[in-house]
């Protein structure tokens, strides 16, 4: 944060506190959250429900105990993993909205090469080499997948926002293609599209005994060190920050400028569909229709309220994963609709993004560095 | 707009129709598939006609809007919810319902584009991200109201979804009756070409809007002082500022319109297509939309036939299920939906990469003016 100006005298009580709090570089995110629960408090209410038994459920239902723990650590995984894929092209001045789409055609991959390969090959293979190749190629898919608009971004002006959503539609139906399709599991009980499930070499181990937790969750804590390292500490990281930060300056530096722009996207892309690989090898076994949707939208919230730094994204991942998974334990106590989680994850966004109002409400002074994304269109 | 642009998507449209009366040729005659085809282009392009200009008001005015589709799915959810009380709570009937609901979807976009106007230019907050949050608010918003109000058991309705209004219907035109009537003059027979007159021309009440508000949107953009005022705040706002335009003014007031415009193309999709609302059923239309209003380079008929490709790509999906059993064994790729689907998002992937020529939009796009 940058240095402002400081008041000696501050007032007493209340104000004075949140005066003085103000400095402080998590204040704004939190002032955001409570502002969006007490809003959303009131809505709850306004559909005849009872906003504090709602919270209190939310509460029981992420972190009451240690099967809720578990369940919110298994939804924080790909959130963690797909916050930081919007988080890193968000650094390098790109838009990934197509998360989703990278992730699910992660997944893809992903279960198609659990399933499939080791009957390909006629042989079973060791869990090092099956694990790490069905990890990986998911990855490369998902990477692949988000270099395609940032090639078109870099070398022919077509605006990502537009193109990565577009890839989504696109990948939307070719994952329905596949699932319903070539891919679809032969077990003649199955009536849903899905994959068969993959084989056991193929699995990431549960991290404890009758717990749903699993590996990919500390693999995911250790990619977001990982990710820090590489934007702070690496010759690569610098030159996306600046590309980042401001294209002409960096084309002056003698940085390639569209590599970059298309490395980023490729460096995003792998993050997405590792989350998806990661929901495959090391939750559902199989990839099924629908099971990711909302991830990606998700993932922008999450960069944005994470303030695009990795240990934001974790912190605002465990957040975001815990209110989707105590939601369902609301709804059964409440029957308030989950879909009310939405509500205040979409204002927790506007207020994060706007922090203006909550500055404003709450009378706190100076401003942070912002994040610039509109560079105008097509071009 | 310039002729290799409109040759372009000429040629585009072609392509796709050529397929249909090839595959579907040996059951109707080939002017009628087209007529037919054409009919069903022009009202399926309409949510993309209205979303595009909408993002052309308020880009013309120097704001990025990528909420359309935000603001469209609300308008959508809040139309059909206003329509829905108005003829099974308040016992009205089906046309006074839908015009109450058409009223409060595009209040609703209006809404929308307002919180959109207070972000973008009030707070200047990043544009893109503004809308975002506007998209994703009314997943949020239109989710959790659908699932409260007729999926709760203790809500108005009853848990269930009550039968609504219907759809605005058809507006005949009797272009039949006067080509028919021409035609006895000479002595000689040409219903089919009248009933093709009628296919194309004969259509709902929100696309008849749409291709008039093409007409009326080009002519306020650039044969009023309205259009040059947005134009230039839009280019210039330092320069309108000092001539006495007042730039907030004009901003807000051309988001807000269009807002109101992409309320209008939610409405067709639940007054005028059909009579439900589904969670995300705009598709990606809002930002279909975005993509034609660049390709038409932010005029309104370029905007129009951009996304007159789109709806005939999405003619060219409706006819190809309807001709399923015609389409030859070497083609059947053409039989899955799902590989058709893609048509149009790979079309618009294809307009965006600028090979026909540059896109150039209003030179403070996306910019919040500062004094």
């Amino acid at each position: 944060m940058p240095e402002t100006e400081k008041n000696n005298s501050h007032p007493r009580g209340f104000a004075g506190l949140l005066k003085a709090a103000a400095d402080a570089p998590l204040i704004i995110p939190i002032l955001a959250i409570l502002t969006a629960m007490i809003i959303g408090g009131v809505i709850i209410a306004l559909v005849g429900g009872n906003p504090f038994a709602a919270y209190i459920g939310l509460f029981q239902g992420s972190f009451g105990s240690l099967k809720a723990i578990s369940e919110t650590a298994v939804w924080a995984t790909p959130y963690i993993l797909a916050g930081l894929a919007v988080s890193l092209a968000f650094k390098g001045g790109l838009f990934n909205i197509g998360a989703e789409g990278q992730l699910a055609l992660g997944a893809v991959m992903a279960a198609w090469i659990g399933y499939a390969l080791p009957d390909m090959l006629g042989v079973s293979l060791p869990k090092v080499v099956h694990l790490t190749l069905s990890v990986g190629l998911g990855m490369l898919t998902g990477a692949l997948w988000a270099a395609i608009p940032g090639w078109l971004k870099a070398y022919t002006g077509g605006h990502e926002v537009i193109n990565t959503i577009m890839m989504n539609y696109i990948a939307l139906n070719l994952t329905s293609f596949l699932l319903n399709g070539p891919m679809k599991d032969p077990n003649p009980l199955n009536v849903s599209a899905r994959t068969p499930e993959i084989a056991p070499s193929a699995r990431l181990s549960p991290l404890f005994e009758g717990l749903r937790v699993h590996w990919g969750f500390i693999i995911a804590l250790l990619i977001a060190v990982l990710v820090w390292w590489l934007l702070w500490k690496t010759t690569l990281g610098f030159e996306i920050r600046t590309v980042g930060a401001n294209p002409d300056g960096a084309k002056y530096a003698g940085i390639n400028v569209k590599r970059t722009i298309v490395l980023t996207m490729a460096l995003s892309g792998l993050l997405a569909g590792m989350a998806g690989t990661i929901e495959v090898t090391g939750l559902n076994y199989r990839h099924e229709l629908g099971f990711s949707i909302g991830y990606g939208f998700d993932a922008i919230a999450i960069a944005l309220l994470g303030k695009t730094h990795p240990a934001g994204v974790v912190l605002a991942s465990i957040l975001f994963a815990a209110m989707r998974n105590g939601g369902t334990r609301m709804q059964f106590l409440t029957q308030i609709p989950v879909d009310i989680i939405s509500v205040i994850q979409a204002l927790i966004l506007l207020f994060v993004a706007a922090d203006a109002i909550i500055r404003y409400v709450y009378r706190i002074r100076g401003s942070e560095e912002k994040l610039v994304l509109t560079r105008g269109w097509g071009g | 707009m310039d002729w290799k642009r409109f040759g372009f998507i000429a040629l585009i449209i072609a392509v796709l129709f050529t397929i249909v009366v090839l595959i579907g040729g040996k059951s109707q005659p080939a002017i009628l598939i087209i007529s037919s085809m054409l009919g069903t282009t022009i009202a399926v392009a309409t949510p993309l006609t209205l979303g595009a200009l909408s993002g052309i008001y308020c880009e013309r005015s120097g704001v990025v809007n990528i909420g359309i589709e935000g603001m469209m799915l609300a308008a959508a959810f809040f139309g059909w919810l206003g329509a829905i009380y108005m003829s099974s709570i308040f016992g009205f009937q089906a046309l006074p319902s839908l015009l109450v609901g058409l009223l409060i979807a595009m209040l609703t976009g209006g809404l929308f584009a307002a919180l959109h106007a207070l972000l973008s230019v009030t707070f200047k907050v990043d544009q893109i991200i503004g809308g975002t949050v506007i998209n994703i608010l009314a997943v949020g918003v239109t989710g959790f109201l659908n699932r409260q109000l007729f999926f709760e058991k203790g809500s108005i309705f009853g848990g269930q979804v009550p039968h609504g209004p219907g759809t605005f219907t058809t507006i005949y035109i009797p272009i039949d009756k006067a080509v028919n009537g021409l035609c006895g003059l000479l002595g000689s027979d040409c219903s089919v070409a009248a009933k093709a007159a009628s296919d194309v021309l004969s259509q709902k009440p929100i696309a008849m809007a749409a291709v008039l508000l093409v007409v009326v949107s080009h002519y306020i953009l650039f044969n009023t002082r309205w259009g040059l005022r947005t134009r230039a705040v839009g280019e210039h706002p330092k320069a309108a500022d000092t001539v006495g335009i007042n730039v907030t003014f004009m901003r807000y007031a051309n988001v807000i319109i269009g807002g109101a415009l992409a309320g209008l193309g939610g409405a067709y999709m639940t007054l005028e297509s059909i009579a439900s609302f589904e969670p995300l059923m705009t598709n990606g239309r809002g930002f279909i939309a975005l993509a034609a209003m660049i390709f038409g380079n932010w005029t309104p008929f370029g905007a129009w036939s951009a996304a007159l490709v789109f709806g005939a790509s999405q003619a060219f999906q409706i006819k190809l299920q309807l001709f399923r059993e015609l389409i030859p064994a070497q083609w059947s790729f053409l039989q899955n939906a799902y590989v058709v689907g893609m048509v149009p998002y790979l079309l618009t992937m294809l307009i965006l990469t600028g090979i026909i020529g540059k896109n150039i939009p209003p030179a403070a796009d996306g910019v919040a003016y500062e004094k």
